[in-house]
């Protein structure tokens, strides 16, 4: 009996190992700063990093300011959901090509814009800015709040102020 | 007492063991998952190395893409698909089996369009004119086709269809050209090299020059052995760039052309010191993509650019020429033949004005594990839509494919109605020569037919249906329509007899009735 628990030490022993490993290999504690280097990782986001580098919201915000809720515990379920997708898709190579964000994605993109040019943009549309998605055909309107006004989306006519048309 | 002891005992070790028998399980699952996780992250970091393995040595003697493509094997890959078979509602590849059921050739536009047939009669396309396919094919169909096989045709047709850079090359220095020929093709002796087995092999019978040539356009025609940069090595280009440089046609989507125009203009321009990375990703196409015609008896392969790109500047420099490419046999007009003038038409589009170019939309970038290479298989992007176009217009594939059918049924629409109109008119011409017209009386109405079939024509050889510039040939199929219809009025005001030539010139035959 002494040996079916020390067989199952060194199984938990050699999956705590991997994990950490894994944990390690994976660069994943990088995900948990707001560093854009983090999010070049992985090589297919190079042309958003270099667009990035290039576009008129450089000097102002970086990868998380806009694509993560700001503070609190939202941006970390934000960074989980984002990560878990990241992680599926990139590992099963299951997304959609040409890369397309989605619908709570969008919202929260343009959520943020909002807390920069409320001023300025704050009264766009019935209920002010709200985000719905991209595609006409999957009809998902965001909501914020209790209102499901389908307003105006600020990235359909501003598409190249965060990392620019894609070529 | 002692049994019932025992017997949980018993109880409890199974149960103990299942646990630990499960967490064992589990344990070495989740192990097994974590390292196979691992290897895909190291497999995607592996992949965006984009490490080049040297397999093969390739330099300028290297024609066989198959060379290239074992230090490129992805891009090789697609390269070779241009031979696929997929049609799209007006383009895309096609190869029916005919006869035995192993020969594929095209099918013949000439079939499925009779009108044409009239309108090329007295020139070789009313022989054999069929529809175009893939790259893999461009050699290939050339050899074939009863134009090339049943009447005699230069050397200088080798020009676009087949990878021809080195075999210029050696016919170049066999003719005394500078230096030698492992230099880079793009450089000064490699483009005199070029240049002058070009000119050589020009005037030669085009059996005798193809026999040179192994292969359909290829690696090496294009990109640079030792750098893989874009370059241009089809010295009809590099003339036909040099003429549009020093026209005053506007070229906002060309800056490169435009910046040379305002500089001290030392020397010509040249694609391939003065053009941009972009604008290489379409001149690189527009080596071949154009339209042409063979000046004097050299047979020189001459881009009509020197009075700009579009379809009335180039008329203009064929009329100022006196230049004809044959005189129809029914009406007896000097008829022009249009060539696949995509860089034209193209150019007057907003997508080359708004900076995209051929690459762009026909070899979008693809994603090979975690690297983005161009797509070397060059089709329709109507057979890749979500790639080409999804990029820059972030609507659904199905409303982006439903709004270039749009566009490009009211261009078939508008060139149907050119044709007819441009028949009917060939027909009014014939009628009233058998009618007694003399050369003086049709003078006119010839000149508008070769102004009505100019235009028609170069919207039939043009590949998009109209995509590349929707307005621009919308225009020139309704200039096309007029001149053909005042045409017909030339002749009726001839009033001749019998009244049945002149009123048949007025009877316009009904649009749509093929």
């Amino acid at each position: 009996m002494r040996w079916a628990a020390l067989v199952l030490v060194v199984a938990l022993g050699a999956f705590a190992g991997a994990g950490i490993f894994v944990f390690d290999h994976s660069q994943a504690t990088s995900y948990l700063s707001d560093d854009p280097k983090a999010c070049v990782n992985c090589h297919v986001m190079r042309e958003q990093f270099d667009g990035w580098a290039r576009s008129s919201h450089h000097a102002a915000a970086t990868c998380n300011d806009c694509h993560t809720p700001h503070g609190g515990l939202e941006k970390w379920q934000m960074k989980a959901v984002h990560g878990a997708r990241h992680s599926y898709g990139f590992t099963f190579d299951s997304f959609h090509e040409p890369i397309q964000i989605k619908a709570d994605s969008l919202a929260t993109v343009e959520r943020n814009c909002l807390r920069c040019h409320e001023e300025l943009a704050g009264n766009i549309g019935p209920w002010g800015v709200q985000a719905h998605a991209r595609s006409e055909k999957t009809g998902t309107d965001f909501q914020s709040g209790s209102l499901t006004a389908k307003a105006t989306s600020c990235v359909h006519c501003h598409a190249g102020v965060g990392h620019g048309p894609i070529k | 007492m002692n049994a019932r002891i025992q017997t949980n005992a018993q109880r409890g070790f199974s149960v103990k063991w299942a646990v630990y028998g499960v967490v064992l399980i589990a344990a070495a699952g989740g192990t097994f998952a974590l390292m196979g996780l691992s290897r895909n992250i190291q497999q995607r970091k592996d992949e965006a190395k984009s490490l080049v393995l040297n397999l093969a040595k390739i330099d300028e003697t290297t024609t066989d893409a198959k060379q290239w493509g074992m230090n490129f094997p992805s891009h090789y890959d697609a390269y070779k698909a241009t031979a696929d078979n997929e049609r799209t509602r007006f383009g895309g590849s096609e190869s029916m089996p005919i006869g035995d059921g192993k020969t594929a050739k095209p099918v013949s536009k000439l079939e499925t369009d009779p009108l044409l047939k009239t309108i090329f009669n007295g020139y070789a396309f009313a022989l054999d004119y069929r529809e175009r396919r893939g790259h893999a094919f461009m050699l290939h169909d050339q050899r074939e086709t009863d134009r090339v096989k049943l009447k005699p045709q230069p050397g200088a047709c080798l020009h676009c269809h087949a990878s021809n850079v080195v075999a210029y090359r050696a016919e170049g220095l066999k003719a005394g050209a500078p230096g030698t020929a492992l230099e880079p093709a793009q450089s000064e002796n490699g483009m005199k090299q070029i240049t002058k087995g070009w000119e050589v092999l020009a005037a030669k019978p085009y059996g005798e020059v193809t026999a040179l040539v192994d292969h359909p356009v290829s690696c090496i025609d294009c990109h640079d052995p030792a750098s893989m940069q874009l370059r241009i090595t089809k010295p009809g280009f590099v003339e036909g760039i040099k003429s549009l440089a020093k026209s005053t046609d506007p070229v906002p989507h060309l800056p490169s052309i435009e910046k040379w125009r305002k500089g001290e203009r030392t020397r010509e321009y040249d694609p391939n010191v003065d053009a941009t990375r972009q604008e290489m990703r379409s001149m690189a196409c527009a080596q071949c993509h154009v339209e042409y015609y063979f000046k004097g008896d050299e047979k020189r392969l001459t881009y009509p650019w020197h009075k700009g790109l579009k379809v009335e500047q180039i008329e203009a420099y064929y009329d100022e020429l006196g230049y004809k490419d044959f005189v129809h046999k029914d009406s007896g007009a000097p008829a022009l033949k249009a060539q696949h003038p995509e860089f034209e038409v193209w150019s007057q589009g907003i997508h080359a004005r708004s900076g995209v170019s051929c690459a762009d939309c026909h070899m979008p970038y693809q994603r090979v594990g975690a690297v983005k290479i161009s797509d070397h298989q060059v089709r329709s992007p109507m057979l890749n839509t979500a790639r080409a176009c999804q990029t820059c217009h972030h609507s659904d594939t199905e409303e982006i494919k439903a709004r270039v059918e749009t566009i490009q049924t009211r261009h078939k629409d508008l060139l149907d109605r050119a044709e007819i109109a441009t028949v009917d008119l060939i027909k009014a011409i014939k009628a009233a020569k058998e009618a007694g017209a003399t050369d003086e009386q049709l003078h006119d109405a010839r000149a508008l037919q070769r102004r009505a079939q100019w235009r028609t024509d170069f919207m039939n050889a043009e590949n998009s249906m109209g995509f590349h510039a929707p307005q621009e040939c919308a225009r020139i199929l309704g200039e096309a329509i007029d001149y053909a219809r005042q045409g017909q009025l030339e002749v009726a005001k001839l009033g001749l007899k019998p009244k049945a030539a002149a009123a048949g010139a007025l009877v316009p035959s009904v649009a749509g009735a093929k």
